[in-house]
């Protein structure tokens, strides 16, 4: 066992289940986070009453994978952890001020009466600044952490950069365009015509995004262009873009005629094609340009103990979680369970 | 103040706020689970007012705790790098399996407890339910492990570095002191929670309220309450005589015990005055802390003194928290008895005085609980691990202005939540266990939507049982 697990894919392995979850997260996350996005562009209250129904169930299961991805950090590649996370230090705590208030006005929206529209904008605020915070972190890990005898050496400002600012945009564009997916294919009627409407600009946002992002990363990190225009890569990364931009225009023309759970899948495509980008820009490092997975992982002892658990575990978690969605699956309907009942009634 | 105090005072106010939702949530949970089965197995739609009640309640205390524990997750890297740096290999993994093993089992199975009592069966709600309350106790199973280690730190040894690196895991998680801190932790939060669904009870009783289900959660409180309230002291003094042996210092703080003593007094009350090293105003009641802690006359206690001034805990607070949880052990233990007298004497629903006195001991499980872990963490102190590394060696290179910055939002922050929690609380439980209220007012915001989408569609409510068969 430790023989295995001393070879040199074990990183490899860990650097995977950590793509992994950041990936479910992104994606699982996102829609919910989307969701909150649009909720203040939705026309009626209805609409608003049907949104945050049709994620209610899930959202909690969505957000468990950030922590996943903390701890998972901590766990097995702790230089991540201990060198980026004070480098992020205000955009994780302002993100996690905002994930505090959309959390809560799950629970308090439906107890408001007087003023459910504070808890409608906490919750629209809350989704969008936590976006916008993920995209600073985003762009300020691009662009790199100054890091000094192995811990970070900058500022609470360092991470600040117009790459975090683009990112950050795009990111709000991008999960907006997965809540607007989720929406047509959980909801119908007027909330249905809502999002799909929507869509179309959310679509625009991110695509445009993307596209500046890619540029200016190029422009102004120069390992990272090295690494996607000098030869062979250039050949062998070609389709990357290529296929963003097929799922791109899939996307814009599948909004209204595609069948109803289409625009999210696609949507989801999307992210997972940009993410594959980050990787092929920041390959092999943890901390761009400082530490590597090889340098940064913990000991084979705590890792041997680790990959049990994710092994037998994740899987099984993976199969709950599926469950989950199962048991709310088809339209959503409106109904109260636990939060339900204001005092009026 | 520096950035090492400020970060300190974030994270006890941080993880303070925090320990208030876990407290009263994995003790609702089992109730709500035991309303569950109670529900599915006998049909008593009493059990079932009850159990959605308390559902209600408890989401909107899960809700609070989920979103203050993520903070939790992260501040450990973002405000003491060094620490974790330090013990990434110990305890890394330790919280990755509180993740995987319990977060994950709770949030998958949440969404089916608070929403799907209407799509799936009664069994099935009674599954989900018990898996989320199962999640609570295995998440505090870890996270009392890792505390435990920092606490009575084993099975791992530090290089050069500092890095600690681990020797044997079934050593890291079994250490000397944990079994005693699971058990008080836990029968804390059932404590508390039989308090609390105690009190609200009592407030129904009081108004003449849901008569029929009050009696019936305020005397499932009462019995619960009345084995547990001496069982939690049994496991205190258990957990105290733990300490005594893995952290003198810690214990003569609490006890203030400055000198090494054979025989020790109690001290019932006085001002420990750090910088004479000495107590001032002292009433004291001889051999008694001897008796209870040795469990003889004339048994040895280490005092304060044995270790330099530097490696002192701030005695005063670890003194005074000891007290007021010990206090409050005992106001709860006096409550439980003179509900059980009552009990006997055909009088527990209707004495009103008493109806009275549970109310205001609703609070009291949590002041307890604040207060023990403030014994707890600042006995530990100057050490983050005990007796290995100081606090002031642990933190992150994080500017003291931006510490500052987020110390002020949390506090507002989590001030304003607070308030919005009693706000919402307050009403679903002064507005009690009904449940047989017709469907068509069962949709709040309804009746606001200008557009006839919903409320011209006869959309069923399976979860409040408009369905004969079911309800």
């Amino acid at each position: 066992m430790t023989e295995l697990l001393q070879a040199d894919y074990v990183p490899l392995f860990f650097a995977a289940v950590a793509v992994f979850c950041v990936t479910v997260y992104v994606l699982a996350d996102g829609l919910d986070l989307g969701v909150g996005i649009l909720f203040l562009f939705a026309p009626r209250d209805a609409d608003r009453d049907l949104m945050m129904a049709s994620i209610e169930p899930v959202w909690d299961g969505n957000e468990t994978w950030l922590v996943m991805g903390g701890t998972l950090l901590f766990a097995a590649f702790p230089a991540g952890y201990y060198i980026l996370l004070p480098a992020f230090y205000l955009p994780i705590m302002f993100m996690l001020f905002a994930l505090i208030f959309r959390g809560v006005a799950f629970g308090f929206r439906l107890q408001a009466t007087r003023f459910r529209l504070v808890w409608d904008i906490a919750f629209f605020a809350g989704s969008v600044l936590a976006t916008f915070c993920q995209g600073l972190i985003l762009g300020g890990l691009i662009a790199g952490v100054p890091v000094e005898n192995g811990m970070f050496a900058g500022g609470p400002f360092s991470f600040l950069n117009l790459l975090g600012v683009l990112c950050g945009v795009g990111l709000v564009g991008g999960y907006a365009l997965i809540g607007a997916g989720w929406l047509i294919w959980k909801t119908d009627g007027a909330t249905q015509v809502f999002a799909r409407e929507i869509a179309h600009a959310a679509l625009i946002l991110t695509g445009a995004m993307m596209a500046l992002v890619s540029a200016w990363s190029a422009w102004s990190v120069p390992e990272v262009a090295a690494r996607w225009f000098a030869l062979p890569n250039l050949l062998l990364l070609a389709p990357v873009p290529l296929v963003t931009l097929a799922v791109i225009v899939a996307l814009w023309r599948g909004i209204w005629e595609g069948a109803q759970a289409r625009t999210f899948l696609l949507a989801l495509a999307l992210f997972a094609l940009g993410l594959v980008g980050l990787i092929v820009s920041l390959w092999p490092y943890l901390v761009p340009r400082h530490v590597t997975v090889w340098d940064g992982m913990s000991d084979t002892q705590s890792v041997a103990f680790l990959a049990v658990g994710v092994a037998i575990i994740i899987p099984i978690v993976l199969a709950y979680q599926a469950h989950a969605y199962w048991v709310f699956r088809g339209k959503t309907v409106h109904e109260h369970g636990a939060y339900g009942g204001h005092a009026g009634s | 103040m520096d950035a090492v105090a400020l970060s300190r005072l974030q994270f006890a106010f941080t993880i303070g706020f925090h320990i208030l939702w876990p407290t009263l949530t994995i003790g609702t949970a089992w109730f709500v689970t035991v309303l569950s089965a109670l529900w599915w197995r006998t049909g008593n739609t009493v059990y079932r007012d009850l159990m959605r009640f308390w559902m209600r309640l408890f989401a909107l205390g899960f809700g609070m705790g989920v979103v203050t524990g993520i903070v939790l997750s992260y501040e450990i890297g973002t405000n003491w790098a060094g620490f974790s740096r330090s013990v990434a290999n110990v305890l890394g993994p330790l919280f990755a399996y509180e993740t995987m093993t319990a977060f994950f089992l709770e949030a998958g199975f949440i969404g089916i407890m608070l929403f799907g009592e209407g799509r799936v069966s009664r069994g099935a709600h009674f599954f989900a339910c018990l898996m989320v309350a199962v999640g609570a106790l295995i998440s505090s199973t870890w996270i009392i492990a890792a505390n435990s280690w920092m606490q009575t730190p084993a099975g791992a040894i530090a290089d050069a570095d500092g890095i600690y690196h681990v020797v044997s895991w079934w050593d890291v998680i079994f250490t000397a002191s944990f079994p005693y801190r699971l058990a008080h932790m836990v029968c804390a939060s059932f404590l508390t929670c039989s308090f609390v669904i105690a009190g609200v009870s009592a407030l129904h009783l009081w108004r003449g309220q849901h008569v029929a289900a009050s009696r019936t959660a305020f005397s499932m409180a009462l019995w619960l309450a009345l084995v547990l309230a001496p069982l939690q002291i049994v496991i205190g003094d258990m957990h105290g005589r733990n300490t005594m042996v893995e952290q003198p210092t810690k214990l003569a703080a609490m006890e203030g015990l400055w000198e090494t003593t054979k025989g020790p007094a109690m001290t019932v009350i006085a001002w420990p005055d750090m910088a004479a090293q000495k107590n001032l105003y002292a009433i004291d009641i001889p051999h008694l802390a001897s008796l209870y802690l040795t469990h003889s006359w004339d048994g040895e206690v280490q005092g304060l003194k044995a270790v330099p001034e530097a490696d002192q805990p701030y005695v005063p607070v670890v003194f005074f928290a000891f007290r007021i949880m010990a206090g409050i052990g005992v106001v709860l233990l006096a409550t439980a008895i003179t509900g059980f007298v009552l009990r006997l004497r055909g009088r527990l629903f209707t004495a009103r005085w008493f109806q009275i006195v549970t109310m205001a001991t609703t609070p009291l499980g949590f002041l307890a609980v604040l207060a023990g872990w403030t014994v707890t963490e600042s006995g530990r102190q100057p050490w983050i691990i005990y007796g290995a590394l100081r606090t002031a060696d642990a933190a992150a290179p994080v500017a003291a202005g931006a510490v500052t910055t987020s110390l002020l939002i949390f506090f507002a922050v989590y001030n304003v939540l607070l308030l919005a929690f009693v706000w919402f609380a307050g009403r679903v439980a002064l507005k009690g266990p009904i449940d047989s209220s017709p469907a068509a007012r069962e949709h709040p915001g309804m009746e606001r939507s200008t557009l006839g989408a919903f409320t011209t569609s006869p959309v069923p409510s399976p979860v409040r049982g408009t369905d004969p068969a079911r309800a």
